[in-house]
């Protein structure tokens, strides 16, 4: 049973009493649907999931080399007020982002100012050397960023992660959508849902406007590792939503500082390449030599301005963990306004005292490594065996710099289709932000996962977690029906 | 399009087309050895790996030949380059390499037939194993029809383009083991068991009532071979393939407006088919013929390559 004082999306705080205003439509369908009739639903979207071959590769998995992401057919909900607030803060924390991976590697004014520590910045494992001075066209870096989000009460919204590398997950936000309206139709009629079919067309329109000026009528691909990569459903499902080739590196070279592609008819130059490998395979000659995903020549050809890399190389600072605990600042740095989202408490074990507390509170906190992602290498300090916790007390003692903790929070619980009938489960939410040329826009949308497992609060799809659409409710939504 | 992907296509259209060929041989092989005494039952199951030149690979395990291992090893054997498995599996590593280029029909059509055959531990006794293939049919039969409902457009070419050439290969090998190989020795041409051959032949290629339509008589060798090497209206003749071939590479050069060695060859090829008699091919060796065949397929096959930069 989740704690007494937990949010749930669906029916707040009151327990299963009453649902929050502008859902009861949703617990009126939940009441009414017969527990067979929804059996039968949840049963055609898995067959559905899996006939369409949309799966995930597990790492460390070798015997579920290929598994679909569980989904549940019930939606997380938000208000088109709470989105409004939401989409409002996240557009902000992006544009600080971009001003602050524009900053860092060019003119580094808040390193000078002396708003964030130098060190972090300069010393900081993902602050792309090769990247100073490139300036990427029209001066966007993080064109594409998920922002983690949870929640822990009504209005209480805390940003867990920026992902301004090469966030994924927006396929299953699609592809839910698509299995919502396929098995749940009249959700759709007894809520006014935003749609979110037009992402394809706004990243397309993000990828163009962001080609080098020269390109009249610009050559846009999507570079993928290829299908053995965990995401390759993604990839290819975004490339083919949007009608641009999917290409792997071998597909690419580079001639004289110009990237092209090999096609049936010849060599065709490219002007945008949205990139799903990071930074450290993109280019032999310039990153790991080892590396056969990237292209050779590729990062002359991007600081020669004749390619965009989306995101641009280099962005990965942006959501690095000890970065993440600036955020505030930066967005106050760059904005002039005081941050709209807020970030967890984050005590960064790089100092003293911080360390302290965290090796006191161990028990309690969430410890993470500065460069993971994924959900690997953390540690959720009240669910850990003793053994566990010993071992991060070693691991913080030896590299303190390595580690940031963070409080268990309490996440919000969404109503879910389990074994035994509906339990609530705890989500995160991941929306997608878009930085084009001219304007910073966010699909009235995102990937809602879920922790399938009672109680448990990792929702990573690499660790077992499933994913739930995520309705925004249209404005003057609040009261109809 | 991308090379890449053009080759990708172009190795489902072979690989559906080669698992499904080893569909119908199982199919028939456990027909015909149904027919007659043990003894010709094993010596059909050796023709039918010898077909899909799988006999050293299976001789290379440390397992007799019985019907039972034979069937194992054609539809399931990882070992086996040519077994069902073995093809579906490879047909779908290209598609998921290439699924962009794919409606989610054909997709879906070849998901399927994998996700029938991947699991399976054994294929059972001969009738499990006759469901078996019967099933996976089914699922390239869809893909074959999904195929046929792509735009018409490269991506369509290059899965077509592969599966004539793929066809044109099975073809020839069937014809080839069964001259040289089908019958055992002391049998008489012409006998029992030498018709019962013949019609396991037509059945593999789905030709018995074809071959009733176009000849009236009984059942004659040479007129199988008439049948399943000239005549354009059986779609599964050398010459069907070696036209489908011209036919498909005449698609790209119309839309580009420049041709390759692949057309010309292509050409070629069905130019001197189409003044052929079976008569001049027997008295010239059926044998020597059909090698000469598969390895001038061959060799479109890699003028293909070349051409399209699959390389």
């Amino acid at each position: 049973m989740a704690a007494p004082t937990v949010f749930d999306e669906l029916w707040g705080t009151s327990r299963g009493r009453k649902a929050r205003p502008g859902l009861e439509p949703l617990a009126a369908w939940l009441a009414e649907l017969p527990p067979a009739e929804l059996d039968r639903r949840q049963q055609a979207a898995e067959a559905a999931f899996r006939s369409l071959g949309i799966t995930f590769a597990v790492y460390g998995e070798e015997k579920a080399a290929e598994r679909i992401i569980p989904f549940d057919i019930i939606p997380r909900v938000f208000t088109a007020r709470e989105w409004a607030d939401l989409s409002a803060g996240l557009e902000q924390r992006v544009r600080a982002i971009n001003a602050f991976l524009g900053d860092i590697y060019g003119p580094r004014r808040i390193l000078a100012d002396g708003a964030i520590p130098a060190d972090i910045v300069l010393g900081n494992s993902q602050f792309c050397v090769p990247c100073a001075d490139a300036r990427p066209p029209h001066g966007v870096f993080a064109h594409i960023c998920g922002i983690d989000l949870v929640r822990t009460g009504p209005d209480e919204f805390w940003v867990l992660e920026d992902n301004a590398r090469t966030p994924s997950g927006v396929s299953y936000m699609l592809e839910n959508r698509e299995a919502m309206l396929r098995l749940c139709p009249e959700l759709f009629e007894i809520l006014p849902v935003e749609p979110v079919d037009s992402y394809p067309e706004m990243l397309r329109e993000t990828l163009l406007s962001v080609a080098p000026k020269r390109a009249r009528d610009p050559v846009a691909v999507l570079l993928t590792p290829g299908h053995h990569n965990s995401a390759y459903y993604e990839h290819s499902f975004l490339a083919d939503n949007m009608g641009i080739e999917l290409v792997e590196g071998r597909d690419l070279e580079v001639d004289d500082g110009v990237v092209f592609m090999r096609t049936i008819d010849g060599p065709v130059r490219v002007d945008v390449i949205y990139r799903r490998i990071d930074d450290a395979y993109l280019d032999p000659l310039v990153f790991r030599p080892d590396s056969m995903l990237g292209v050779p020549g590729l990062m002359a050809a991007y600081i020669a301005g004749n390619v965009s890399l989306v995101n641009a190389p280099g962005s990965g600072i942006g959501d690095d963990k000890a970065i993440y605990s600036y955020m505030p600042e930066i967005v106050r740095y760059y904005t002039g306004e005081e941050p709209k989202l807020h970030n967890v408490e984050t005590w960064r074990c790089r100092e003293p005292q911080a360390l302290k507390y965290t090796l006191d509170n161990l028990e309690k906190l969430v410890v993470k490594p500065v460069d993971g992602s994924g959900g690997y290498g953390l540690m959720v300090g009240p669910t850990a065996s003793r053994a566990e916790i010993e071992t991060f007390r070693s691991a913080l003692k030896a590299e303190p710099h390595h580690y940031i903790a963070q409080p268990t929070l309490a996440l919000s619980t969404v109503p879910t289709f389990t074994e035994r009938g509906i339990a609530p489960r705890h989500v995160d939410f991941r929306p997608f932000v878009l930085t084009g040329a001219e304007e910073v826009k966010t699909v009235p949308g995102g990937l809602t996962r879920v922790a399938l497992r009672e109680g448990s609060l990792v929702v990573n799809s690499s660790q077992g977690g499933g994913t739930k659409d995520s309705f925004i409710l249209e404005d003057g939504a609040e009261g109809i029906a | 399009m991308l090379s890449r992907t053009a080759a990708h296509l172009y190795w489902i259209g072979r690989y559906m087309e080669r698992a499904e060929f080893a569909c119908r041989l199982v199919e028939a092989t456990i027909r015909l050895s149904a027919l007659g005494h043990q003894a010709e039952g094993d010596h059909a199951w050796r023709s039918a790996l010898s077909v899909v030149g799988a006999e050293r690979a299976f001789g290379e395990q440390s397992e007799p030949l019985t019907p039972f291992s034979a069937r194992r090893f054609l539809t399931l054997g990882e070992e086996n380059g040519a077994s069902i498995r073995t093809c579906l599996a490879a047909a779908r590593n290209n598609a998921r390499a290439a699924r962009t280029a794919l409606t989610v029909e054909v997709w879906q059509a070849i998901n399927r037939a994998w996700l029938i055959i991947r699991d399976r531990a054994s294929p059972g006794g001969a009738q499990a194993t006759l469901n078996l293939v019967e099933d996976v049919k089914a699922e390239t039969r869809g893909f074959e029809g999904a195929l046929g409902r792509m735009l018409r457009t490269e991506g369509s070419w290059f899965m077509h383009l592969g599966s004539s050439i793929e066809r044109g290969d099975n073809t020839a090998r069937l014809l080839d083991v069964k001259y040289y190989l089908l019958l055992p020795p002391g049998e008489e041409v012409g006998g029992t068991l030498d018709r019962d051959q013949w019609s396991t032949i037509l059945q593999i290629v789905s030709a018995r009532t074809a071959y009733r339509h176009l000849y009236q008589g009984p059942l004659q060798p040479w007129l199988v071979g008439d049948l399943l090497i000239l005549r354009g209206e059986m779609p599964r003749s050398l010459t069907a393939s070696a036209e489908e071939t011209v036919t498909h590479l005449a698609a790209f050069a119309a839309r580009s407006g420049r041709q390759g060695a692949a057309d010309r060859l292509a050409r070629q090829r069905l130019a001197r088919m189409q003044d052929l008699d079976i008569e001049t091919i027997i008295q010239r060796g059926l044998h020597e013929w059909l090698h000469a065949y598969i390895a001038e397929n061959a060799a479109i096959d890699r003028a293909i390559a070349d051409q399209f930069r699959f390389a």
